[in-house]
C-alpha cells in the first residue's frame, strides 16, 4: 500500500489484518510467531541484552532512551534480587498520539512474546501490561491473547522447556496522563496515587514492591520478537539514518489522509507530511507541526526536511516523541491550540510539585485571557519566565517540561499570533 | 452489656453498600498482591462496575476490607478521573477535548450534545440516561473527533451520525 518507502520491510505490521482483528495465537506462529522466544530460550540472558543493545533499538513510548542500556541496569547475576518485574507500558494517552493503539489491537502476541523475551533477559518472573481505560478493544484481545499464551504454555511455569518461569497480568487503569511516567505507573500498580517518585533510585534498582523493575513501551517490546529473529545488524539497516528499525509514525489535524505508517526510522518530515498524509486537506495551508505528541516544540515549514530520527528531530529543536505528527493549519488559532494543550497538562499534573501545580493553571488562565481578548503585553513575558520557571530540573518530573515545548516553541514562532490577540483585543480567528 | 447490644443492633440495622458478591470479588483480587491495600484501585473498579459509582458509604466498607483508612482510600478515588464519586446515568459519554479533536472541531459535538440533552459537563439527564464528561485524548486521533459512550468508540463524528448514536442507548 505504502510503496514508497526504499527498504519494504515493516516487521511491526506486516501482518496485521485489515480490518485490525486480532492475530490469534495459531494465526500469530503461522507468521513465525514464537520462534524468537524458543531462540532466546537457548541463550544466555546476557547475550539478549547484548543483542538488543547492539540494535540501537530505543525507547518508543517518547524518551528515546536505549533498551539494551536500560535492560543492562538490572543486577541478573547469582546474589540478584529474586523477584524482579517487567511492566509494559501501555498507557498511551499522549495528546496527538494512537501508534500503540494499533499493536495492541492487532497483533498482542508479538508485544506478549517481546515481554516474555524480555523478562528472560533481566530474569524477571512477573510481567504486567499496564494499559490504559479508554483501550477497551486492546483489554479484551489482550486478556483472551494472555489466557492463549498460559494455555500454549509460553507462560506459567517452564516455559517451553527451559525451567524459566514467567507469570503475566493485565492492569487495567483508571485514567490520568500522568500514569504513563514510569515511577508514577508503578506507583498506580502499587494501588496509589499516580505521583512520581524521586530518582534515584531508578526502578532497575527499586521499582514495583521495592523489586528491580524495568518499564519498556508496547512498540518496544513489540521490536524484541524480530530483533531476536533477524539481528542487530538487521534491525540497524531498516533505518534510514543508522538508529535503528522503524516507527511507526501517524498524522492529525487537517491533513488529506490522517493515519498512521509503518515506516523505516528517519523518514524526512516532507516524506511523512506530503508522501504519506497527503499533504494539507483542501483549503487549509500549513503552518507548523508538533512532530511527535503534544509535549514536543512546534516544526516550521523550513523544518520539513528534517529525518524523524531522535538524533535530527532534537538538533532541529524539537523532540521525536511518539512520532505522531500534530499538524496546524492557517484557519486554526496557534494560541488556541498552546491553550488546549496548556489546559490538557495543567489538569493532568498531579500536583505534587509546586512549579507544575501553581504554573500550569497560571499559563493556562494567561492563554485564556488571550483567547478571550483581555491579554496584555507583559503576559508575554509571564508566558516566557513560565518556560523557565518549569524547565527540565526545576520540577519533579518531565510533565511540566514537556508542557512547555509547545509554549516555548509557539512564543518563538507565532509572536505576531500572540501579540495580534492583545492589540486586537480578541482571538482574529474567532 | 447493654451498650454492646445497642451498638450490634445498630451495626445490623445499617444497610451494606457492598454486596456478598462484590466483597468475594475484592477479596480474590488482593489475593494476587503481596499488600492488601494495593488491591484499592482494583477494589474501587469492582464497586463502580456493580453500583455504578462509589459512594462515601462504599469507601468506607472497603477502608475496612483492605485494612486501609477512609481517606486513604478516598485520597486514591478522588485522584482518578475514572473512578466516579459522584452518581452517574445509565450511559456516561466522554467527549475528547485534546488537541486532535479540538482542531477538528470537537467544540461543535460538545455544543450539540448539550443542547440535545440539556445538560453540561458533570450533569445526568432526567431519568438517569446520560451523564456528559470530558476526557483526554481518546488515542484514535486520526479519526477525530471522536467520543466514547461506555465502552464504546465513535469517530469521524458530526453533529448528523450524533442524533442516531444517541438513539441507540436507552
Amino acid at each position: 500500500m505504502y510503496s514508497i518507502s526504499d527498504n519494504p520491510e515493516k516487521p511491526l505490521t506486516q501482518h496485521i489484518k485489515h480490518d485490525g482483528a486480532r492475530l490469534t495465537l495459531k494465526e500469530y506462529e503461522s507468521t513465525g510467531g514464537y520462534q524468537a522466544l524458543k531462540k532466546a530460550l537457548q541463550m544466555n540472558p546476557a547475550e539478549i541484552t547484548r543483542i538488543v543493545l547492539d540494535s540501537g533499538l530505543k525507547g518508543r513510548g517518547g524518551a528515546g532512551f536505549s533498551t539494551g542500556k536500560k535492560w543492562s541496569t538490572i543486577d541478573i547475576s547469582e546474589n540478584a534480587a529474586p523477584i524482579k518485574y517487567l511492566v509494559a507500558n501501555a498507557d498511551e494517552m499522549e495528546p496527538g498520539s494512537f501508534k500503540d493503539r494499533f499493536l495492541l489491537e492487532g497483533n498482542p502476541h508479538q508485544l506478549i512474546e517481546g515481554i516474555i523475551i524480555g523478562a528472560y533477559a533481566i530474569q524477571a518472573s512477573f510481567s504486567y501490561v499496564f494499559l490504559r481505560w479508554a483501550y477497551h478493544l486492546a483489554g479484551k484481545v489482550l486478556t483472551q491473547s494472555i489466557q492463549e499464551a498460559y494455555e500454549a504454555g509460553y507462560l506459567g511455569k517452564n516455559i517451553a522447556g527451559s525451567g524459566f518461569n514467567l507469570d503475566m497480568s493485565l492492569h487495567i487503569s483508571v485514567g490520568r496522563y500522568m500514569c504513563g511516567e514510569e515511577t508514577a505507573l508503578l506507583n498506580a500498580l502499587e494501588g496509589k496515587r499516580a505521583n512520581p517518585r524521586a530518582k534515584p533510585p531508578y526502578p532497575s534498582n527499586s521499582g514495583l514492591f521495592g523489586k528491580p523493575t524495568i518499564v519498556n513501551n508496547v512498540e518496544t517490546l513489540s521490536n524484541v520478537p524480530h530483533i531476536i529473529n533477524n539481528g542487530a545488524d538487521w534491525f540497524l539497516k531498516l533505518s534510514k539514518t543508522g538508529e535503528g528499525g522503524t516507527k511507526l509514525y501517524g498524522a492529525s489535524g487537517k491533513v488529506r489522509k490522517p493515519g498512521l505508517w509503518e515506516l523505516p526510522l528517519g523518514i524526512s518530515l516532507r516524506e511523512l507530511f506530503e508522501d504519506h498524509a497527503g499533504g494539507m486537506a483542501d483549503g487549509y495551508q500549513f503552518r507548523g507541526v508538533l512532530p511527535g505528541g503534544g509535549s514536543t516544540d512546534f516544526l516550521l515549514e523550513e523544518h520539513l526536511d528534517v529525518p524523524m530520527d531522535y538524533a535530527s528531530v532534537a538538533k532541529a529543536g524539537s523532540r521525536l516523541g511518539t512520532g505522531t505528527i500534530i499538524v496546524l493549519d492557517d484557519k486554526t488559532c496557534p494560541v488556541g491550540m498552546v491553550h488546549n494543550l496548556e489546559r490538557f497538562f495543567a489538569q493532568e499534573s498531579c500536583g505534587w510539585c509546586t512549579p507544575c501545580r501553581e504554573g500550569l493553571p497560571w499559563t493556562t488562565k494567561i492563554l485564556n485571557a488571550l483567547e478571550t481578548g483581555t491579554g496584555k503585553t507583559e503576559d508575554l513575558n509571564v508566558l516566557e519566565f513560565h518556560t523557565h520557571y518549569m524547565a527540565p530540573g526545576n520540577t519533579f518530573c518531565a510533565l511540566a517540561p514537556g508542557a512547555m515545548e509547545p509554549l516555548q516553541s509557539a512564543l518563538k514562532y507565532f509572536k505576531t499570533d500572540f501579540e495580534m490577540h492583545i492589540n486586537e483585543h480578541k482571538c482574529p480567528w474567532k | 452489656m447493654f451498650y454492646q447490644m445497642l451498638t450490634a443492633k445498630i451495626f445490623y440495622m445499617t444497610e451494606k453498600i457492598l454486596t456478598s458478591e462484590d466483597i468475594t470479588e475484592i477479596e480474590k483480587v488482593f489475593q494476587h498482591f503481596p499488600l492488601k491495600s494495593a488491591a484499592c484501585i482494583e477494589g474501587l473498579k469492582i464497586i463502580q462496575k456493580n453500583h455504578r459509582w462509589v459512594s462515601d458509604d462504599a469507601v468506607k466498607e472497603l477502608a475496612e476490607i483492605l485494612e486501609m483508612s477512609p481517606a486513604a482510600i478516598d485520597s486514591v478515588a478522588t485522584y482518578y478521573s475514572l473512578i466516579f464519586r459522584r452518581p452517574v446515568g445509565r450511559h456516561v459519554i466522554f467527549v475528547c477535548d485534546s488537541v486532535s479533536c479540538w482542531i477538528m472541531g470537537y467544540d461543535g459535538i460538545l455544543n450539540h450534545l448539550k443542547k440535545k440533552l440539556q445538560i453540561s459537563y458533570g450533569e445526568t439527564t432526567s431519568e438517569d440516561r446520560f451523564t456528559l464528561l470530558s476526557v483526554c485524548c481518546l488515542g484514535t486521533c486520526d479519526r477525530a473527533p471522536a467520543i466514547m459512550i461506555n465502552d464504546d468508540l465513535h469517530r469521524d463524528l458530526t453533529t448528523d451520525k450524533l442524533d442516531a448514536i444517541l438513539e441507540t442507548y436507552k
